[in-house]
């Protein structure tokens, strides 16, 4: 065959390939969702982080507005740090809460942020004061038996 | 074989097998030092990609139908029983991207053209093609087996994207066009469960490793093949087998590697 | 400057305990045909590999028109193969390429001629072995002995000093035979390379040769011009000159006594 030809082939096959790669990347995978345009940063503490891992999504009314992008243990208040990038175009105000969600029953988790009425918006590196730890199973488990106990205690007297 | 004779022939076994690998290492880092060089006769590495990629299409492709068939059609019937038939699209994409692209490939790359390597270097060393290069003060490493080796982890990659996008679509027709599963929850699902850096990256890693191991043992095995049909027929036959089993061997490591750790 | 091209100084080369040639002291005077001769095995093959500097002698020195032949300095030996061309025996042409791109292999390699050069260069050396009509086929559409006048015109494409021949003459038919011989000695005089075959043909190479070496058991048994080896006394060259089926080679292979094989009483 000749030599033409041949490079047509293999430049098509090459192409083929990077064809797949491409629509694996963007039809199967999240590239497109929350990657281009400028960020700020905020941070939040909890108490539990639960589940809650790094490149989770952070989510206002159910819609994706930014990424957790680091975890870490405060030494001084034993708390967990979540930082978090959010689209520039999405402003919340300082008495935003935020609350550590789970998508469906047994999903992942993600950060959900309720806005406030304040005027005052939250700057970059700000911080949410307002939140609420993530649900622990075990904990709610305990709960539910500790009341039923509780109740069936309640009842014998 | 008498007992005194078995400790001295294990060892010999032994210290030719260690003889062996040391060999095959010295030959692998011979084959990485003669990259650049390759890189600047490409023309040979396309004839090459030609050989190797291009012919391999068709098994590929349609193995990835296949394979994307049968994942839809099970994991339907599996989903369904807890409800979540419409997460039949993750299923498949991550089946496939994260294992099954990579490790099938590998498994038939081995088969296909690990064995047409072998054989073809085999044969002209048969043919004392490969002592007259050197006589003619070439080197046929850097001009024979070199631009075979780029092809190979060029072409492994590509390969595996091609099986996991084929199998996603064949997943695709099974689940939605056959099965009924909402189009919309399909791929919904699928997109936001499947990640681009740890998922589709760390298939393509895969793929790249895979593709790098099995070129390098289909051209060992050609290169040290003894120079009769017999010789050239076991060859054949090692590379399969070494091939095959480094694709799974390095796939169990990777895995580990890649998959286990949270972030 | 010696008159010889090649000198082999008291080589010895052997495998593990196995000695294949021992104490080997040959000069090649240049321009001349020289041919190698003796039975199966007796290390003519090996002798063109010491030279070409694939297998390394245990002892002794090999020297290419004054340079040592040494497989430890790659770059020096590539240099010395340069002026080297090998014939091997089935002529060892690349089967993906044509007989166009097999000749013009060296030249595309090695020079950095422009392509219209290499072309004329190509087709002069395929019309010196008679095969320019022959261009563009395919080595699997070639005739062994076709294959075998490729691989020759692509062994002197840069024009060698030295032309080495791995039985030339092995398997042709009368016409082929004759084409080669011939084809052998009149490079040799057009050129003034010095040519080196290594062969069991006793009259083709007679004919042609200006000097003839026998070996066996790895050692010179027997050396001279071809008239001179010709009327020898040795009963190791005797017998081989006249293919003599028992002499010093002898006929059967070493075996218990025959009445003892075959179970019978003395």
């Amino acid at each position: 065959m000749g030599r033409k030809a041949m490079e047509t082939l293999v430049g098509g096959f090459v192409l083929l390939g990077t064809l797949a790669v491409v629509f694996l990347a963007l039809k199967a995978a999240n590239l497109t969702s929350f990657n281009a345009g400028p960020t700020y940063t905020l941070t939040a503490s909890f108490d539990n982080i639960g589940g809650l891992k790094v490149r989770a999504p952070v989510k206002s009314a159910g819609v994706t507005v930014g990424r957790v992008t680091a975890i870490s243990l405060d030494p001084k208040t034993f708390q967990g740090t979540v930082t978090m990038q959010l689209d520039q175009r999405m402003q919340f105000p300082d008495d935003t809460s935020a609350k550590i969600l789970t998508a469906g029953l047994l999903g992942d988790q993600y950060l959900g942020l309720e806005p406030g009425g304040s005027d005052q918006n939250l700057n970059d590196g700000g911080r949410i004061k307002m939140t609420q730890s993530a649900v622990v199973l075990e904990n709610l488990i305990g709960q539910f038996l500790y009341n039923r106990a509780a109740e069936g205690g309640a009842e014998k007297k | 074989m008498t007992a005194s004779d078995l400790l001295p022939t294990l060892g010999r076994v032994a210290l030719s097998n260690l003889r062996g690998m040391g060999r095959s290492a010295f030959f692998l880092v011979e084959m990485l030092k003669q990259l650049p060089p390759t890189l600047l006769r490409f023309h040979l590495v396309a004839a090459q990609i030609h050989a190797i990629g291009n012919r391999s299409l068709v098994i590929i492709a349609a193995s990835g139908l296949a394979v994307g068939f049968v994942l839809a059609l099970q994991g339907y019937y599996t989903l369904s029983r807890y409800g979540a038939a419409e997460s039949l699209g993750l299923m498949v994409a991550l089946s496939l991207v994260r294992e099954l692209g990579p490790v099938v490939t590998g498994l038939l790359f081995a088969g296909r053209a690990g064995t047409s390597l072998t054989a073809e270097i085999g044969l002209m060393k048969a043919g004392e093609q490969l002592a007259a290069m050197e006589m003619m003060a070439v080197d046929p490493k850097g001009r024979v087996l070199a631009p075979r080796f780029l092809a190979g982890i060029i072409a492994m990659p590509l390969l595996a994207a091609i099986f996991s996008a084929v199998g996603i679509l064949g997943g695709y027709v099974v689940g939605v066009l056959m099965l009924g599963i909402d189009p919309g929850a399909f791929w919904s699902q699928m997109q936001s469960g499947v990640d681009v850096w740890d998922d589709v990256g760390n298939g393509v890693i895969k793929s790249v490793v895979f593709g790098v191991a099995c070129t390098f043992v289909a051209l060992y095995q050609g290169y040290e093949a003894a120079a009769t049909p017999e010789g050239v027929a076991q060859a054949t036959t090692r590379t399969v087998v070494v091939s095959s089993l480094a694709v799974l061997g390095l796939d169990f490591v990777l895995t580990a590697l890649m998959f286990s750790a949270p972030h | 400057m010696s008159d010889a091209i090649v000198t082999l100084d008291h080589v010895t080369f052997g495998y593990d305990r196995r000695v294949i040639l021992s104490d080997i002291s040959m000069a090649f005077p240049r321009g001349k045909v020289i041919a190698i001769m003796g039975g199966s095995g007796c290390g003519k093959t090996t002798l063109l590999r010491l030279i070409g500097g694939v297998l390394t002698p245990s002892k002794g020195r090999i020297s290419f028109d004054g340079t040592p032949v040494d497989a430890r300095d790659r770059e020096s030996l590539y240099a010395l193969r340069r002026r080297m061309g090998m014939l091997f025996q089935f002529g060892a042409l690349f089967t993906d390429l044509t007989v166009f791109d097999n000749v013009a292999f060296p030249l595309s390699e090695h020079t950095t001629l422009p392509p219209p050069m290499i072309r004329d260069l190509v087709l002069m050396k395929l019309n010196a072995v008679g095969l320019r009509g022959a261009a563009q086929l395919k080595p699997a559409d070639l005739s062994g002995g076709m294959a075998r006048r490729v691989a020759l015109a692509r062994a002197i494409a840069l024009d060698p000093d030295l032309i080495m021949y791995d039985e030339p003459f092995a398997g042709l038919d009368p016409i082929s035979l004759g084409v080669a011989a011939n084809l052998i000695r009149r490079l040799n005089d057009a050129t003034g390379a010095t040519s080196l075959v290594v062969s069991h043909d006793v009259k083709e190479c007679f004919l042609i040769s200006d000097y003839v070496y026998v070996i066996s058991g790895g050692r010179i048994v027997g050396h001279g011009t071809p008239a001179e080896v010709q009327a020898s006394d040795d009963p190791e060259v005797r017998q081989f000159i006249r293919g003599e089926p028992d002499g010093p080679v002898r006929f059967h292979y070493p075996a218990r006594g025959y009445g003892e094989d075959l179970g019978l009483r003395a």
